[in-house]
């Protein structure tokens, strides 16, 4: 396991110097980025900017290319750069790799689905993915579980992105102080910058921001694959990648990592490639990117075309391979090994300082995009499901769209404790955390979409039984750094099968449904009045025929401002 | 509002897309197929490039879904939609 503590590769200790050149560029593309996050509150300006319509999801106006770039922006993330490498760097391919066919499997499952959310919530001008559960089941509460897992899973995948600017700083030789404070200020500042045009712009900054990101990206990754080509060579690379993988640990006699999954492996590759896939776009983020499209077909278009971003993602992963191969030391500059630095010390030893700052920078606002739409689609979920749904009923647009603004502040401090909690040497762990948590809305959300025969009660408690069994199970789990919460694998219950925690409370969560939707059907329980129609599922991109629909559920705004 | 003729696809149609789409996840869940280190190509091993491969395929089982489904429609709506 002790990746990090296989010190024969470790050769060189951080010598504590920051770089100017690199921090230079860093700061350079920062301040860019910052510039267009301000701007784009102005860009496509709406009559109406005060409404949750235009600041949570862009005025539902854009178009393939725009949400291919938003998308790609909010699904390959630091997730991609940092962690995934990390995980790779540390211990192979079942805990990084899987990532790759995760990235593949999300477009046929959302290729079925999306399309009938995108209209349902088109026609009946729902923001979030607890609207639409609202309408459709009729139940406050069963909402309410949904946004609130929805916030609460958010948390721990912005942690994961504030540990990828983390490692850029840190790879720049800063945050070496011992001074708590001055350690983070660095990160405190990108945060409060962030958190600002955030709040200003709404979804327009990372729609505008995700242009930059994806330039740097694919300019960084076509030079690295050259690069690893040329002077590592990909035989090289494995070679060394399988050679450290089978290195037995002397203490414990186990191997580092796994090359190529064996039998034993086979469960884990599959349900954490599986579970990591149909939590995805149960996340509120990837739901208001989809939602923000201003047609049906741009998703399913999109499901062709963001493929492209997994080869990116498999060629990022290999780069932890590429750290191993040219033996790049991860220690950080508080002299602890740390593989989230992998990536960003690859980029360090092997090219100029100048290109290094590229790659900082890409990584960097790589977090900082999507760190900003969850945080928005989180926010959006508190201001719709909560604030108006339980504590200001009458809430006019504009106070509903500064609800959602103040959210997105308190989610990102959230996120701030997670990175306190969570232990950042294993930080693919955070996303996997949240996809517990976020897989047990799946049967509400998904299911619902085709039946309404599951009954509202019984997916609340479904839920809750999920909830908790997925929420002990990853407690339970002990890594060398922490007691709880180390590891998203466990063994399914009653065998010895290790698989991702998120689909053991999965099976748990259908078994409770349905045996509580018979017993509740057999009783004749009440199940509430459906807000939707099957025509709503069909509907196609938004003329007069949707938005002059008459009163929607709930007193839900329609898109276009028309107030029910 | 919506006709509901604009969006019952053919049988035939529901099937060939229902396939397309489920080939990737097939072929990505079953781990044995691929779990292994050869056949290599330009030194990755199989279970690295087969996965790789797979991104590019699933583009293509994607996009003919979709193009066989706007196909279905526009035949029954006398015109592009």
């Amino acid at each position: 396991m002790s990746a990090t503590a296989a010190s024969a590769d470790v050769v060189l200790a951080a010598d504590g110097k920051v770089d100017g050149v690199a921090l230079g560029v860093l700061l350079f593309f920062f301040l860019l980025v910052t510039i267009g996050g301000f701007w784009a509150a102005n860009w496509r300006k709406a009559d109406n900017p005060h409404s949750l319509d235009e600041w949570g999801l862009g005025g539902r106006s854009f178009g393939t290319v725009i949400t291919w770039f938003l998308l790609g922006g909010d699904l390959y993330t630091a997730y991609t750069f940092i962690a995934v490498p990390a995980a790779m760097f540390a211990t192979g391919a079942v805990t990084g790799f899987f990532a790759v066919a995760y990235t593949i499997l999300i477009y046929p499952i959302v290729f079925i689905f999306m399309p009938r959310m995108w209209s349902v919530s088109h026609s009946k001008g729902y923001v979030t993915a607890a609207d639409f559960v609202r309408g459709r089941f009729d139940s406050r509460f069963l909402a309410l579980a949904v946004a609130g897992t929805g916030i609460l899973a958010t948390m721990p995948y912005i942690a994961l992105q504030l540990v990828g600017i983390q490692a850029v700083l840190d790879s720049i030789g800063l945050g070496g102080e011992s001074n708590a404070f001055l350690r983070d200020l660095p990160l405190l500042i990108a945060f409060a910058v962030l958190a600002a045009y955030t709040y200003s712009s709404g979804l327009r900054a990372p729609a505008i921001i995700a242009f930059v990101k994806d330039t740097l990206i694919y300019l960084v990754i076509a030079v690295a694959i050259v690069y690893v080509g040329v002077h590592i060579g990909y035989g090289q690379l494995f070679d060394a990648a399988e050679a450290k993988m089978a290195t037995k640990n002397p203490a414990t006699g186990a191997a580092t990592g796994v090359f190529v999954p064996a039998s034993n492996n086979y469960w884990a590759y599959a349900t954490l490639a599986l579970g990591s896939a149909l939590a995805l776009f149960m996340y509120p983020h990837s739901m208001t990117a989809v939602l923000s499209g201003k047609s049906r077909n741009v998703i399913r278009r999109n499901t062709a075309i963001l493929p492209a971003y997994s080869l990116l993602l498999a060629m990022l992963a290999l780069l932890g391979y590429a750290a191993i191969a040219s033996k790049t030391s991860v220690i950080g500059v508080d002299g602890k090994p740390n593989p989230q630095l992998a990536v960003p010390h690859f980029f360090r030893d092997e090219f100029p300082s100048w290109f290094a700052g590229v790659a900082y920078a890409a990584i960097a606002i790589g977090a900082l995009v999507p760190a900003a739409i969850m945080s928005i689609a989180a926010a959006n979920m508190f201001s719709r499901n909560i604030y108006k749904e339980f504590l200001v009923p009458n809430a006019t647009h504009k106070q509903e769209a500064q609800a959602a603004k103040i959210t997105s502040l308190v989610v990102k401090f959230g996120a701030l404790i997670f990175v306190l909690v969570l232990d950042k040497q294993n930080a693919i762990n955070m996303q996997l955390l949240g996809g517990v948590w976020i897989l047990q809305t799946v049967l509400a959300i998904v299911v619902g979409l085709y039946t309404r025969w599951l009954h509202r009660w019984a997916l609340l408690a479904g839920w809750a039984v999920g909830m908790i069994y997925g929420t002990l199970a990853a407690y339970n789990q002990a890594s060398r750094v922490t007691k709880h919460f180390g590891g998203s694998l466990a063994n399914f219950p009653f065998t010895d099968t290790r698989v991702y925690i998120a689909l053991s409370a999965l099976v748990l969560n259908i078994v409770v449904t349905v045996v509580l939707t018979l017993v509740l059907r057999a009783m004749k329980a009440p199940e509430g009045v459906d807000a939707t129609t099957p025509e709503d599922y069909y509907a196609e991109k938004a003329g007069p025929e949707v938005t002059d629909l008459p009163g929607t559920e709930g007193g839900l705004p329609v898109p276009g401002g028309v107030r029910a | 509002m919506t006709q509901p003729s604009r969006h019952r696809l053919s049988p035939g149609v529901a099937a060939a897309a229902g396939i397309l789409l489920a080939i990737p996840i097939i072929a990505l869940l079953w781990v044995p197929l691929y779990a292994r280190k050869d056949p290599e190509l330009w030194g990755f091993p199989f279970f690295y490039w087969y996965q790789m491969l797979w991104v590019i395929i699933c583009g293509f089982c994607t996009a003919g879904a979709y193009a066989l489904i706007q196909r279905d429609r526009r035949g029954r709506n006398g015109g592009p939609r």
